[in-house]
């Protein structure tokens, strides 16, 4: 297989256009501005849009439009641009709409700064827009999980008809490592619910959000909550790592587990047994996984560049079954290996 | 290695190792009892830059300059120190320039005062087969163009820098040679060296050994 040396950006842009994305529609942002300048090169290479919108707010809605007309669609930001789309994003949930959202997370609240964070975490799994809905939520911790992740994300989109977001970091979206890619997309599951000209063969379709008439709206919001239990119980995914047999397991996720997994192999060094339990989708929250990794557990130690936000997620997907503590950096700061490690000492007792 | 110019100049695909190759090149010159200037002309790439490497430099008499808010929160691509000036002062100048024809602009800014040193500088393009958009010779030529076009500078001389990170092996390097001196047909400006890391055994022409400075934090 061919080997490219990528950056997480640019190699989630490749993968986007392989998965057959026809629109991208974005603002510039650091970090995640290398999204944008490798679609505008290549978008058009390969029979699709690339457009600047005026703003993220622009971007969202012309991701909207086009994922009604059936096409496969992305849109790209960081932090503070994801906040502006949020409406979008919510009316893209409630009109049934498959799209991908990639947000390269950075410092907040704010405007924050431009170094690498995890402080969306509530957003993107909880809070991202207003009404009863999720979004898919992935958090690759390589750039070669930047690929896989998009490529899945499309397809899972279109499947249960809703959106998806890639959560990375400034530290993925800028890090180089190798990666191979997967074959360019070329056969796709038919959308007969797009708005794409009925011919005056069949019944004209109408994507919307909006419902005059209030059982109307809770019956569409229960049937997509049906959807949400089938993806619950089918598609979770994490990584565990040396949990078998582990005393203190660390949760984290992204690039804030590449920090985990060198400390709990130095602790692994130290004779204290380690592991680590890497969620990849955060919603849904993979519960059953969490708890085959904390079995042997004396305590749990989760780790990420925030205050503590998927903390509370750890603590109820294990029921508080084991005494949950909480190491974190934020603003743009990433923990180094050597502060796990003293965490985890200090848990081990 | 070929015997320095008093101004180096360094450009490139963005990823293709220009800065790490920076670094080598000053704690080398440094090392020797140079007396050695890197100036960091990156306005593009937020992180993973020359500024990333103050102590080390500090530590080895390598003196930096660099844009005043680099590695902070504040995103201004704002140039604040005057080229010809440092181009005046003595010992050995290296550039490191943004990646692209987009990083290259930056120093379109500075190619007139450069002009009177014209015999003295030496502007490398760094290449790197792996990467994707310069993966053939001929999208590296074209890219190097852009780049002179964006710069108002031509460039003098190649290195390949073609490797995949952690997972480069001999044959990693070994297997490039024929890329890079395509590229040097192509341009017809003369091939440098091929740059050869730590613990790579790689048997190639005019190697140039380097280690890798650019790292990720939980990297041994």
């Amino acid at each position: 297989m061919e080997r490219n040396l990528m950056k997480g950006n640019e190699a989630l842009a490749e993968a986007a256009i392989r998965a057959g994305c026809k629109c991208f529609f974005g603002y510039p942002i650091t970090p995640q501005t290398e999204v944008a300048a490798y679609l505008a090169k290549n978008m058009p290479k390969n029979g699709g849009v690339f457009l600047q919108a005026e703003s993220e707010i622009a971007a969202i809605n012309m991701v909207l439009g086009a994922a009604s007309a059936g096409v496969r669609a992305m849109t790209s930001s960081s932090s503070p641009g994801i906040s502006l789309k949020s409406e979008g994003v919510s009316y893209i949930a409630g009109s049934d709409l498959p799209c991908v959202i990639v947000n390269v997370q950075r410092g907040g609240p704010g405007l924050g700064g431009i170094q690498p964070a995890q402080s969306d975490y509530w957003q993107a799994t909880k809070a991202l827009g207003h009404g009863d809905y999720q979004l898919l939520v992935y958090a690759p911790c390589s750039v070669q999980e930047m690929v896989d992740k998009v490529t899945l994300a499309f397809d899972m989109a279109d499947k249960y008809r809703m959106p998806a977001m890639i959560l990375a970091d400034g530290l993925l979206g800028q890090m180089m490592e190798p990666v191979t890619f997967p074959e360019r997309k070329t056969v796709f599951e038919p959308k007969p619910w797009a708005t794409n000209g009925h011919g005056g063969k069949r019944k004209h379709n109408i994507t919307n959000s909006l419902y005059l008439v209030p059982e109307e709206l809770e019956n569409s919001i229960k049937e997509r909550y049906k959807r949400y239990e089938t993806i619950k119980a089918n598609h979770t995914e994490a990584e565990l790592y040396m949990t078998e047999d582990a005393d203190v397991v660390v949760t984290a996720y992204g690039a804030a587990a590449r920090v985990a997994k060198t400390a709990v192999n130095r602790a692994r060094a130290e004779g204290i047994k380690a592991g680590l339990f890497r969620p990849i989708t955060l919603w849904p929250f993979p519960v059953k996984e969490i708890n085959e990794a904390v079995k042997t557990a004396k305590a749990v130690l989760d780790v990420e560049m925030s205050m503590g936000q998927m903390v509370e997620d750890v603590r109820l997907a294990i029921n508080c079954a084991k005494p949950v503590e909480f190491f974190g950096r934020t603003g743009g700061v990433i923990p180094t290996p050597d502060e796990v490690l003293e965490n985890i000492r200090r848990l081990n007792g | 290695m070929n015997k320095m110019k008093k101004i180096t100049i360094v450009t490139g695909h963005y990823g293709s190792g220009k800065t790490n190759f920076t670094a080598n090149l000053a704690l080398k010159a440094s090392n020797a009892g140079e007396r050695v200037t890197v100036v960091d002309l990156d306005i593009v790439n937020p992180y993973f830059r020359s500024a990333d490497f103050d102590d080390l430099f500090k530590n080895s008499g390598v003196r930096l300059a660099a844009p005043l808010y680099a590695n902070t929160n504040l995103d201004i691509p704002a140039l604040s120190f005057d080229l010809d000036f440092i181009a005046r002062s003595d010992g050995y100048i290296i550039v490191d320039v943004g990646g692209d024809d987009a990083g290259a602009s930056a120093l379109g800014r500075y190619a007139d005062g450069l002009a009177a040193y014209e015999d003295d500088i030496e502007m490398l393009y760094v290449v790197n087969m792996y990467r994707r958009l310069t993966g053939s010779p001929e999208e590296a030529a074209e890219l190097m163009n852009e780049i002179e076009c964006a710069s108002k500078m031509k460039c003098t001389a190649l290195v390949n820098n073609s490797n995949l990170g952690e997972e480069t092996v001999a044959e990693t390097v070994e297997r490039s040679i024929p890329y890079a001196e395509k590229i040097s047909e192509l341009t017809g400006i003369p091939l440098f060296f091929t740059v050869v890391t730590d613990g790579v055994r790689a048997n190639v022409p005019n190697p140039f050994s380097a280690r890798v400075y650019v790292k990720k934090l939980w990297e041994d």
